[in-house]
């Protein structure tokens, strides 16, 4: 992968310096990679129902945990001894930041693995063949977001904000879809309810992408993206939407 | 010779750009405009136009030879002491022209301060160097009111404290952050408008560079002050609008907050992060 920190004009006078940040950056991007890694993990465990894979999943999730805290140290050690301004200040606060969300991301990868298994539990729902799609979403969305890291590329950070509603609408009719399934037969509320989560958890992954698109248009121009977008968090279903629960 | 016009700021490849919040038109302190400076065939500032606001700091800073200490000191005409250095445009403090054949040089430089980069104090006692510029000035008509006046000036300076008990004893026996204080000391006795400042700290151990800062911000509120540093953390930490300087040509100039976290231009960005050519 061609990893490069953002291009000055010039590299820096101190170029120990450079060596630095790009050491930063790439520690980013690896870490991002690990989360691709653990997010693909989380969909074949549900999708196929291997406890096995999911678990493995859960377990490595401390492998990110690590990731992020080597980028906050080296971060703050940055922060402290290079005293950076501008451009260079919007890398290291943007690496700090992506590196929380990645985190964030790690988390609710091994979340879903984890409810995966309790999931194989019960016999499979019909609705578990709209989960695939959310999760390949949420896959491509992640992906996208880290090569606008890499590229820094800001049209694409923009464009993977945006697809983020996208995200959010196939977890809205997939909770309207897994609460006609509770009501109609309450053998599955069980497995829906695990689903339910495990559908939030896919959402809230969009959520910190979009942070993460944010921060790449920040650390490229910086200035903050000021668009506004329906967030994720905003989800409230209209009550009247939503099938009566008395049926 | 040529001198610059305003076009030919298109000439240098990058227009005078401002960033951040503009400068009130009733707070301008100083207005520059249009200012080349030459030191014989070579032009040493080329047409610059800047407005300084009251009651701020202003931080000047660019590489070495970019010009910002010929700039600062053509803002009091200190550059009149050397034959072959020519001004021309305009520069006005509270609207009057400075260059203006009427107006008395000693008269300006009272109005506009200086410090200098390495503390100067005059070989006399603390008392005397303070003394000096109220005296030479006729400020005084009593001993009591010199006496006032020099304690104002030192207690402004932050120095009172240190050196009440010997007043009488010589300037040049403090150490170089009194010194410096001193001589901050000796600009404020005139009651001065505007304090220039070329590198006050380059002489200085982090301690006393850091009273130099605390007294500048204090001074602020009574005084307009232009400060030439070297040190990007300097200007970033004292000024609230700092201006930068390239091979003689005003760059950027902005509310210092823009300038550090992002620049409009590349130049600006490639100086302050340390990555000049």
């Amino acid at each position: 992968m061609a990893l490069t920190v953002a291009p000055g004009p010039n590299d820096h006078t101190v170029r120990s310096f450079d060596a630095e940040l790009e050491r930063l950056s790439n520690t980013v991007v690896r870490t991002g990679g690990v989360v691709e890694a653990q997010l693909a993990g989380a969909a074949q465990a549900l999708i196929r129902r291997d406890s096995v894979l999911a678990a493995e999943v859960a377990a490595r999730d401390v492998d990110v945990d690590v990731l992020e805290q080597d980028i906050q140290d080296h971060a703050i050690r940055l922060l402290a001894l290079r005293q950076p301004v501008a451009e260079d200040l919007r890398q290291i606060v943007g690496a700090l930041r992506i590196a929380g969300d990645l985190e964030r991301v790690g988390d609710y990868a091994a979340n879903v693995a984890k409810r995966s298994m309790v999931v194989n539990q019960s016999p499979p729902v019909r609705v578990v063949a709209a989960l695939p799609r959310m999760l390949g979403l949420a896959q491509e969305i992640v992906k996208e977001v880290l090569d606008a890291y890499v590229e820094r590329d800001v049209d694409r950070a923009v464009a993977v904000w945006h697809r983020d509603e996208d995200l959010d609408a196939l977890h809205t009719s997939l909770f309207r879809e897994l609460v006609s399934y509770m009501s109609e037969d309450p053998r599955n509320i069980t497995a829906c309810s695990h689903l339910m989560f495990i559908a939030k958890n896919i959402e809230r992954i969009g959520d910190h992408a979009t942070n993460i698109a944010e921060m790449v248009h920040y650390l490229v121009l910086g200035r903050p993206l000021r668009e506004t977008r329906p967030r994720g968090e905003d989800f409230l279903p209209d009550p009247g939407s939503l099938p009566d629960p008395q049926v | 010779m040529n001198v610059q016009t305003k076009d030919s700021e298109q000439d240098h490849g990058y227009p005078d750009t401002t960033v951040g919040k503009p400068i009130l038109e009733s707070d301008i302190k100083v207005a520059a405009r249009d200012v080349s400076v030459f030191y014989g065939e070579k032009q040493a500032i080329k047409s610059v136009s800047l407005d300084v606001a009251a009651n701020e700091v202003t931080a000047f800073i660019g590489p070495s030879g970019c010009g910002k200490s010929t700039f600062l000191r053509a803002l009091n005409r200190m550059n009149d002491t050397i034959d072959i250095c020519r001004v021309t445009g305009d520069i006005r403090l509270d609207g009057e022209d400075v260059y203006d054949r009427k107006v008395d040089v000693v008269q300006l430089r009272a109005r506009v301060g200086m410090v200098f980069q390495k503390p100067n104090p005059f070989p006399k006692s603390i008392f005397e160097n303070v003394a000096y510029g109220p005296r030479i000035h006729g400020l005084v008509s009593h001993k009591s009111e010199l006496e006032e006046i020099v304690h104002s000036s030192l207690e402004r300076a932050g120095l009172l404290n240190e050196v009440k008990d010997r007043l009488d004893t010589p300037g040049t026996g403090l150490s170089g952050g009194q010194q410096q204080r001193l001589c901050i000391a000796r600009a404020i006795a005139v009651s001065p408008e505007v304090i220039l400042m070329d590198e006050p700290c380059s002489a200085l151990d982090p301690i006393a560079t850091a009273k130099i800062e605390e007294l500048i911000d204090e001074l602020r509120a009574n005084y307009t002050i232009v400060i030439v540093t070297h040190s990007m953390q300097q200007a970033a930490r004292v000024s609230q609008r700092t201006a930068f300087f390239h091979l003689g040509n005003l760059v950027e100039m902005g509310d210092t907050e823009t300038i550090f976290t992002n620049p409009e231009h590349r130049l600006t960005q490639g100086y302050i992060t340390g990555r000049f050519g």
